[in-house]
C-alpha cells in the first residue's frame, strides 16, 4: 500500500499489516496480526473489538511499550519532531493513581518524571483538573474521589506533559452505565478543547460510533482488521444522535462485521 | 480525615481504655469472691504494689526495653534492607530466599543456648535473638510489598522512558510502605517473645529474668508486675510504630492486620 506522499495528507499514525507475537513456554501466540489502518492529526479514531481480539496489545505497541514483529508502523510522519517519550499520553481501564498522592501530585507525575519544569506544570496541572471538572478536589485523596472523577483526574494526569497523541484503553469500561454516558461528552468535549488525536480503544459498539471520527474494527481471534469506517455524524456529538436512524446503520453494520445479528 | 480528634476516634480510645479497665475488673472479682490464694492469683493491688518491693524494677525494666527496641529495631534495618536487596537484585533474591526460608524454620528457642554460647550471655546476645525472631515478617512483606507494582502503572511511566530509580522512588517505595508496617506490626510481638525466650535461657537481668528470681520465693505478685511491665513496653513499641504508620502511610492505603 502506498498512500499519498504529500506532507500534508500524511497520516499522524500508519500502520500496515502490522503483526505481534507473544513466545510463552516455547509457544508462539498471534495476538495482533495485519492491523492496518490511519490515524490523521487531531482525529478521534476508536478501535473496537471483543475481548482479548489484540486491542491492548495494539495500543502498547503504539505506545512503544514493546516491539511489533512484523508490518511498518509511523507515527508522526516523515520529518517531524515525534518524540515517543513526551508525546504519548496514556489512560487505561483503571484510573491507577497514586493512593499516596493529592489529586494535582498524581496529574504532575508524568511532568516530574520528564523532569519539566515543576512551576509551570502545576498552572496546568490546575487548568487540566478544572477542565476535566475537578476543580476544587485537587487535595483531595483518590479515595475520596467516585469511580468517574478518579478517570478525569486519570485524563487529566494525561494531558499534563501536552503530548500529541492520548492513548485510551477502555477508559470508562469500569464505570457505570450513566457515569459512561457523561464521561463520552466530557470526552468529547476534552478532546474538542485540547486538538489532540485520540485512539480510544473500546469494546462498546455504540461508544465507538458515537465519539470516533472513524472507527477500526477488529475481530476476534488475533487481531484481523475487519473494516474501518468514516463515521458521518455531524460534530458536536449529542446523546440524541443515538436514537437516528445514521447512527443505527453505523452499529448495525459493525455488528455485522463482528458476526453478532 | 484530617488528625483533629473527630467523635469517632474519641468513642474508639473511649473504649480501648474500658476494655482494659473491665479485665482489671474481672481481675479483682476474681481474687475477691473467688478467694483464690495469694500465690495462685495475686490481686491488682498487691501487682502494682510489688513494685515498692524492693526488686530493681527500674534496671531490669531498661534491660528489657533495650533487647525488645534493640533487636527490633536491627530487625527493621536488616528486613528491609534486604528486601531492597532482593528487589534490585533478582540473582541475590534467587540465592537468598530459600536460605532465610530455611534458616527461619529453624526453632530459635533451641537455638538460644548455642547463640548463648557464641555471643556470651547478656543483652546484646537476647537483642540477636530478638532481632532473629522478627526481621523475617517485616523482610518478607517488604518483598511482596517491593514485587506487588500494578503492572499497568510501570507501563504508564516506562512510556515516558522513566528510570528504574524513578519507578523505584516514585512507585515502588512508597507503594510498599504500608506492606513494611504491616511487617513491622507483626514483628514487635515477636521483638518481645524473642527478649524474653533469651532471657530466661541465660540471662542476669531483665525482667523474664526477674520472674525467674521471684518464682523461687512465690512471689506471685511480683511475677505477674514483670508480665505487665514487658507487656507495656511492647504496647508501647506498637504504639510508636502505629504512630509511624500513621505519619507515613496515607489512610486508604494501609494494610490492616492486628
Ligand atoms: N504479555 C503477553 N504475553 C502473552 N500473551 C499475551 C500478553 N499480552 C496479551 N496476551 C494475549 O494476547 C491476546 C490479546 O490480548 P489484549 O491485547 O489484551 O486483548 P484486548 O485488549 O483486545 O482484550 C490475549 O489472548 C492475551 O492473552
Ligand atoms: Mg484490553
Amino acid at each position: 500500500m502506498t498512500g499519498p506522499t504529500t506532507a500534508a495528507a500524511e497520516p499522524f499514525i500508519r500502520l500496515d499489516g502490522v503483526s505481534k507475537v507473544f513466545r510463552a513456554r516455547r509457544q508462539e501466540f498471534l495476538a495482533v496480526s495485519d492491523a492496518t489502518f490511519d490515524v490523521n492529526e487531531g482525529e478521534l479514531v476508536s478501535l473496537v473489538g471483543p475481548s482479548g481480539c489484540g486491542k491492548t496489545t495494539l495500543l502498547k505497541i503504539i505506545a512503544g511499550l514493546f516491539p511489533h514483529d512484523g508490518g511498518t508502523l509511523a507515527i508522526g510522519g516523515a520529518g517531524s519532531d515525534f518524540d515517543p517519550a513526551r508525546d504519548v499520553g496514556m489512560v487505561f481501564q483503571q484510573p491507577l493513581l497514586l493512593k499516596w498522592r493529592r489529586v494535582l501530585e498524581n496529574v504532575l507525575l508524568p511532568a516530574e518524571i520528564l523532569g519539566l519544569p515543576m512551576g509551570e506544570a502545576r498552572e496546568r496541572a490546575n487548568g487540566l483538573l478544572d477542565m476535566v471538572g475537578l476543580a476544587g478536589h485537587e487535595q483531595k485523596y483518590p479515595y475520596e474521589l467516585s469511580g468517574g472523577m478518579q478517570q478525569r483526574a486519570a485524563i487529566a494526569r494525561s494531558l499534563i506533559h501536552d503530548p500529541r497523541l492520548i492513548l485510551m484503553d477502555e477508559p470508562f469500561g469500569a464505570l457505570d452505565a450513566l457515569t459512561r454516558e457523561r464521561m463520552n461528552l466530557e470526552l468529547l468535549r476534552i478532546w474538542k478543547q485540547s486538538r489532540k488525536t485520540i485512539l480510544f480503544v473500546t469494546h462498546g459498539i455504540a461508544e465507538a460510533v458515537f465519539l470516533g471520527t472513524k472507527v477500526v474494527v477488529l475481530t476476534a481471534g488475533p487481531a484481523r482488521m475487519a473494516d474501518r469506517i468514516d463515521i458521518d455524524l455531524p460534530q458536536p456529538r449529542t446523546l440524541d444522535m443515538k436514537t437516528h436512524e445514521q447512527f443505527g446503520s453505523y452499529t448495525r453494520r459493525i455488528y455485522h462485521l463482528l458476526g453478532v445479528e | 480525615m484530617g488528625p483533629g480528634l473527630s467523635a469517632q476516634t474519641i468513642w474508639r480510645w473511649t473504649a480501648i481504655v474500658l476494655v482494659h479497665l473491665a479485665v482489671v475488673l474481672i481481675w479483682y472479682l476474681a481474687v475477691k469472691v473467688g478467694k483464690v490464694p495469694k500465690f495462685v492469683l495475686a490481686s491488682p493491688g498487691d501487682t502494682v504494689l510489688s513494685l515498692f518491693d524492693t526488686y530493681p524494677w527500674f534496671h531490669n525494666t531498661m534491660v528489657t526495653t533495650a533487647e525488645i527496641f534493640g533487636g527490633y529495631f536491627l530487625a527493621v534495618v536488616v528486613g528491609v534492607g534486604l528486601a531492597l536487596l532482593f528487589s534490585w537484585f533478582r540473582t541475590v533474591e534467587n540465592l537468598l530466599m530459600p536460605l532465610v526460608v530455611s534458616l527461619n524454620m529453624i526453632p530459635k528457642v533451641a537455638l538460644g543456648p548455642l547463640i548463648i554460647v557464641w555471643f556470651d550471655y547478656g543483652i546484646q546476645t537476647n537483642i540477636i535473638i530478638a532481632f532473629s525472631i522478627s526481621f523475617l515478617p517485616i523482610l518478607i512483606t517488604t518483598a511482596r510489598g517491593l514485587r506487588e507494582v500494578e503492572p499497568d502503572l510501570v507501563d504508564l511511566v516506562r512510556i515516558m522512558r522513566a528510570t528504574r530509580r524513578q519507578v523505584f522512588v516514585k512507585i515502588q517505595l512508597p507503594g510498599s510502605l504500608p506492606y513494611i508496617f504491616s511487617g513491622m506490626k507483626v514483628a514487635v510481638v515477636l521483638a518481645v517473645a524473642g527478649a524474653v525466650v533469651g532471657e530466661i535461657i541465660a540471662s542476669d537481668s531483665g525482667l523474664a529474668y526477674l520472674i525467674g528470681q521471684v518464682q523461687v520465693t512465690l512471689d506471685t505478685a511480683a511475677m505477674m508486675m514483670a508480665v505487665i511491665l514487658i507487656t507495656l513496653v511492647g504496647v508501647v513499641l506498637y504504639l510508636i510504630v502505629l504512630g509511624l504508620e500513621r505519619l507515613v502511610v496515607v489512610r486508604d492505603a494501609r494494610v490492616e492486620t492486628v
